[in-house]
């Protein structure tokens, strides 16, 4: 918040076919920020992307870029400061040249200068030696390289993404997501990002907000998004798949003690009010012994429970154990093999209490 | 078939020795339906665009009467624009009717729906997010006009071949406002009609041939461009 905004939505009500599917009080782009918008699908998502596009004007509210109102100035001058990148690279039926060079021609850009700049770009984007072939003919992964060249290219004010890495399939995601994200911490670039994918707004996100049904939930960095959220909804979107009712009992030198079933659980935090609280518990910050197993940790907090279920997911399985309520655990595969833990099995969860977030009931 | 080979015979000497009256015939006919082509290209490409992009409340039908257009009869093209070149028509002091004028104006009725028709269905053909995906890489709207046209020139290609095709081979219109004077207004078809009804079938499968050939080099020329790189 510190450095001024380079975009704001103030008070933006976009509706489709009846519905409101955008509802948006406030939202800042800082200069040089890179602010991921997460949610499920249909949440709103692509249509804030194509307002802060130029390209779908709100009912109300107004969508500004150093304090001037876009839609009521020059929108093709707003559209040529930006650049888009869609899920779909939709590259046009000619050389991959031409296609990173046509932001460059749509704005009159010199023959000479065109070459300067698209050539470095195709570099930096490993995709020089294909500058030649028709973008019909190259791989999907080849593809979105070349659709994230032809807008870096433009040397954009913001650079707006729609889930551009979703298509891809699993180990071209991976290599393009670490290249785009070199290039754009190398170069400073503003980036506003749409995705449903967790991890993609953890890696490139040094703000996330989180979009629900149209409307703004959250925003704080992702270690604030992702561990702390506000509400239940939030907190199933983020992935805290593990949320126990408990009762505040006592606070004492930033510490929350709480009754949760049978067990008393501790946590780090202050404005927290007695009463029914909710504890959200990411699964991969729980640890599983096998009974009688328990290290003396500094984990205050363990839960005694019986495994339900383990399904194996790559190279993580996912335990779900009953200790009254629900409670699910993420642990590496070789992990789970070693302890032999399977449904029926009598574990003990034990977890920091730094790990704990409180929401209220 | 001793007709038909005469016929054909007939036409090669017709064509060799560039005999006058065919080869004027001949140029009519190309300049008359290829100006008829152009001119709806003009009109069937911009209007083809707006209805397959506009947002407005008569679209649909629109759609749905071009559409229809593009069916429609050349004798009836050729009465309604004999009812407008009339001597004591609204447009009768123009002096039009039996001019080739006359037929460019009746071919460009015929041809303007067939080209809007098919350019519309061309661009709806399109990928509805290329328009947001150009706009969002700072393109104008005539930028943005003239990508998806680039994008669509297969189909568009094909919208100028079926436009060219439906009015060199039509004789009803040409006929009723052209009146196939001999020196002026005869074009391939008239003239085959014509020398159909005279009973010179000779000449009638050689004027026939040349329509064809006609034909067939026209769209040929279009379909390797439109090829090109494929």
């Amino acid at each position: 918040m510190n450095s001024p905004a380079l975009l704001s939505f103030e008070n933006i009500r976009v509706s489709r076919g009846g519905k409101r599917v955008l509802e948006l009080d406030r939202l800042d782009i800082q200069k040089g920020g890179n602010l991921v918008v997460i949610g499920p699908n249909g949440a709103g998502k692509s249509t804030l992307l194509l307002v802060a596009a130029g390209l779908l004007k709100p009912e109300t509210g107004r969508l500004l870029r150093n304090d001037q109102d876009v839609y009521s100035g020059n929108l093709l001058a707003y559209r040529r400061k930006t650049a888009l990148v869609l899920q779909d690279p939709l590259l046009l039926d000619m050389t991959v040249f031409d296609n990173v060079a046509a932001g460059l021609r749509f704005r009159g850009v010199e023959k000479k200068v065109i070459a300067q700049k698209v050539n470095p770009w195709l570099e930096r984007l490993d995709i020089a030696h294909l500058a030649n072939r028709r973008a019909r003919a190259i791989s999907g992964g080849e593809a979105q390289r070349a659709s994230l060249a032809r807008a870096l290219v433009l040397e954009p004010d913001v650079l707006l993404l729609d889930e551009p890495f979703s298509a891809l399939d699993a180990p071209t995601r991976i290599r393009l997501i670490d290249d785009f994200q070199e290039l754009v911490r190398q170069n400073a670039i503003t980036t506003l990002l749409v995705t449903h994918d967790l991890n993609e707004a953890l890696q490139l996100g040094n703000r996330v907000a989180v979009i629900l049904e149209g409307k703004l939930k959250q925003i704080g960095s992702p270690h604030e998004v992702f561990n702390m959220p506000v509400d239940t909804e939030v907190a199933a979107f983020v992935g805290v798949e593990t949320l126990i009712p408990a009762d505040v009992t006592g606070l004492k030198d930033g510490m929350v003690f709480m009754k949760a079933g049978d067990y008393n659980l501790e946590a780090v935090g202050e404005s927290v009010t007695k009463g029914n609280v909710l504890l959200c518990l990411r699964p991969e910050d729980i640890t599983l012994w096998k009974d009688g197993e328990v290290p003396h940790s500094s984990a205050r907090n363990r839960m005694s429970g019986i495994v339900q279920r383990c399904t194996v997911q790559g190279a993580l399985v996912r335990v779900l154990i009953d200790c009254g309520f629900p409670v699910t655990v993420l642990i590496t595969r070789s992990s789970w093999i070693e302890m032999g833990i399977q449904a029926g099995t009598r574990v003990t969860a034990t977890f920091k209490a730094t790990s704990v977030h409180i929401i209220p009931r | 078939m001793e007709v038909i080979w005469k016929g054909i015979i007939q036409a090669i000497e017709l064509i060799f020795k560039l005999d006058p009256e065919v080869l004027k015939v001949t140029a009519l006919s190309l300049q008359v339906s290829g100006l008829a082509t152009a001119i709806s290209l003009l009109i069937g490409l911009p209007m083809g665009t707006v209805l397959a992009f506009g947002r407005f409340p008569s679209r649909k039908f629109l759609l749905s009467l071009i559409n229809t257009g593009m069916a429609l009869p050349p004798v009836v093209v050729g009465l309604a624009v004999s009812i407008f070149l009339w001597r004591s028509g609204p447009l009768g002091s123009l002096r039009l009717i039996y001019t080739p004028v006359a037929i460019i104006i009746a071919q460009t009725i015929i041809a303007a729906p067939v080209v809007t028709g098919l350019t519309a269905s061309a661009l709806q053909n399109l990928d509805p997010r290329l328009q947001l995906q150009l706009k969002g890489l700072g393109a104008s709207r005539l930028q943005t006009t003239w990508m998806l046209w680039r994008e669509a020139r297969l189909p568009l290609l094909a919208a100028v071949m079926a436009g060219f095709g439906s009015v060199i081979s039509e004789v009803g219109a040409s006929m009723m406002v052209g009146g196939n004077i001999r020196n002026q207004t005869r074009v391939l078809t008239t003239a085959i009609v014509l020398e159909t009804s005279k009973g010179e079938f000779a000449i009638a499968i050689a004027l026939s041939a040349i329509l064809l050939l006609l034909a067939y080099l026209v769209n040929l020329f279009l379909t390797s461009v439109q090829q090109r790189r494929q």
